[in-house]
């Protein structure tokens, strides 16, 4: 226990790191999962076969080859293309560059099955009498699809953000010093590896369970109106 | 285009060359994969069962250790165990250290299963307890006892319920073995990282890596596809030789 406490100060930092890693890929796969959903109910084939595409091949591959295959390989395409034409000279992609942009892809194919299934919850009148009305897409979207949808996506939500938090341990094999990272190096300098991992494994629970609560919390102040059985 | 391509070489000789050792990679992958998911299932139907006819005891043990198990990533717990171990003399002195927990295989396997144990719990928990209650009301009017009415009745429809949920459940856990490779393991991740640290390369063994991965999660949806078809007829759309209906809302993901 003393020393966690001497080696708080690294715990705390890592942790940081950890909430700053997961919710910076949470709003990129946000955005990606609406664009995604909106592709795949489009009327456009080609944007419901790209989003299809997409969502099959993250799905299908795990995120610890993706991270590596982004922060390895796209490392050396980044610079191959800056090279060849001339538009930026070396960059380096950091850690936490790579794993969040490649975090956030991954479960911007989650968050695309998650917001299509609840507008496909939306009674379908209801975008008919917006139409009838004279509403314009954006005016549809904003007071008749997003209100219900958050309901609707509220759980998937939850479920989809729980998993991408725990993910993020995954980055500190690339070397982003995260909380499972500060955990390791202290483990290893003081030889009590037992010690720091159960603090890793302790600070996690609480993350999920605080993520849990309050999502529940929200879940509930949307669903005021609704009568649950 | 072409002057960008050569500077995105993909070796495919050097792939070729050292196939033999990703098959093997597949193999460990596999391995490590199903016996977690065969041992974990086994352990899930107890506590499973236990959750739903809320045991007094049991039913709050095991919702802390599936709470604690699903709360936490399986690349801490597999740490914990691997490197943690190591940290008590009592555990460096007993007989599990030398079999078992200096061996980065076992100490997969016991993370992987305790973590797939915990999300079957879960969900053959849910399948239990969507039992239609007029078939429980059934045995027990018929004088099923409890063991009788589990065997007989709630567990086969409980396991059909139970197929979609749990072909999540597998690729999951096919996805998660990965961190197998964080520990040394020769996994098929952990051949494309030797791949390209042996001949410093950038691609070529994590492309060949997610290629593989991919064509095992797609043979695993196949299966699980023919399973539900076969286990789930009961619950498939009359044909009535008009079109199909169109396709409901996907089932989002049930790992959390």
């Amino acid at each position: 226990m003393e020393l966690i406490l001497d080696y708080r100060a690294q715990l705390v930092a890592g942790s940081l790191t950890t909430i700053e890693l997961a919710l910076a890929s949470l709003v990129l796969s946000v955005v990606l999962g609406l664009l995604g959903a909106g592709a795949k109910l489009s009327a456009s084939p080609a944007a419901r076969t790209t989003a299809g595409a997409y969502t099959t091949i993250v799905r299908g591959v795990p995120d610890l080859v993706l991270i590596m295959l982004v922060f390895f390989g796209g490392q050396v395409s980044v610079n191959a293309i800056g090279a060849l034409t001339g538009l930026w000279d070396y960059v380096e992609i950091s850690q936490f560059v790579a794993g969040a942009a490649t975090i956030g892809v991954i479960f911007g194919a989650y968050f695309t099955e998650t917001f299509r299934g609840a507008i496909l919850s939306i009674p379908r009148g209801q975008i008919e009498a917006g139409i009838a009305c004279g509403m314009r897409r954006s005016l549809i979207f904003r007071h008749i699809i997003w209100p219900q949808m958050v309901r609707y996506a509220l759980p998937g939500f939850t479920n989809n953000w729980l998993v991408q938090l725990k993910t993020t341990a995954l980055v500190s094999v690339i070397g982003l010093q995260d909380l499972v990272y500060n955990a390791f190096s202290a483990g290893r300098s003081t030889g009590a590896l037992f010690t720091f991992m159960a603090a890793a494994f302790v600070i996690y629970l609480a993350l999920t369970a605080v993520s849990d609560l309050a999502l529940r919390a929200l879940d509930r102040r949307y669903s005021r109106g609704v009568a649950r059985a | 285009m072409e002057n960008l391509l050569s500077y995105i070489p993909l070796d495919l000789s050097l792939i070729a060359g050292n196939f033999d050792r990703f098959l093997y990679g597949v193999w460990t992958t596999l391995n490590l994969t199903f016996l977690a998911l065969a041992l974990g299932g086994v352990l899930a139907i107890p506590m499973a069962l236990a959750r739903a006819a809320r045991h007094p005891v049991w039913n709050p043990v095991v919702w802390s250790y599936t709470y604690v198990f699903r709360g936490t990533p399986l690349l801490v717990q597999t740490y914990l165990i691997y490197y943690g171990a190591g940290q008590f003399k009592a555990v460096r002195n007993s007989w599990l250290w030398d079999p078992i927990l200096s061996s980065a295989w076992w100490c997969a396997l016991i993370a992987f299963t305790l973590n797939t144990a915990a999300y079957t719990t879960e969900l053959l928990r849910g399948a239990i307890v969507d039992t239609p209650k007029g078939e429980v009301e059934a045995a027990i009017a018929t004088g099923h006892s409890y063991a009788a009415r589990m065997r007989r009745i709630v567990l086969p429809s409980a396991f059909r319920r139970a197929i979609p949920a749990y072909s999540n459940e597998v690729i999951f856990m096919l996805h998660g073995s990965v961190v197998a490779s964080t520990i040394t393991l020769q996994d098929i991740l952990g051949v494309g990282r030797w791949l390209n640290g042996r001949y410093y390369l950038a691609y070529e063994g994590f492309v060949t890596a997610a290629l593989l991965y991919f064509v095992i999660v797609f043979a695993i949806t196949r299966v699980f596809r023919a399973l539900e078809r076969r286990y789930l007829r009961h619950l498939a759309p009359r044909e009535t030789g008009m079109r199909p209906a169109p396709k409901t809302v996907a089932k989002s993901m049930e790992h959390s």
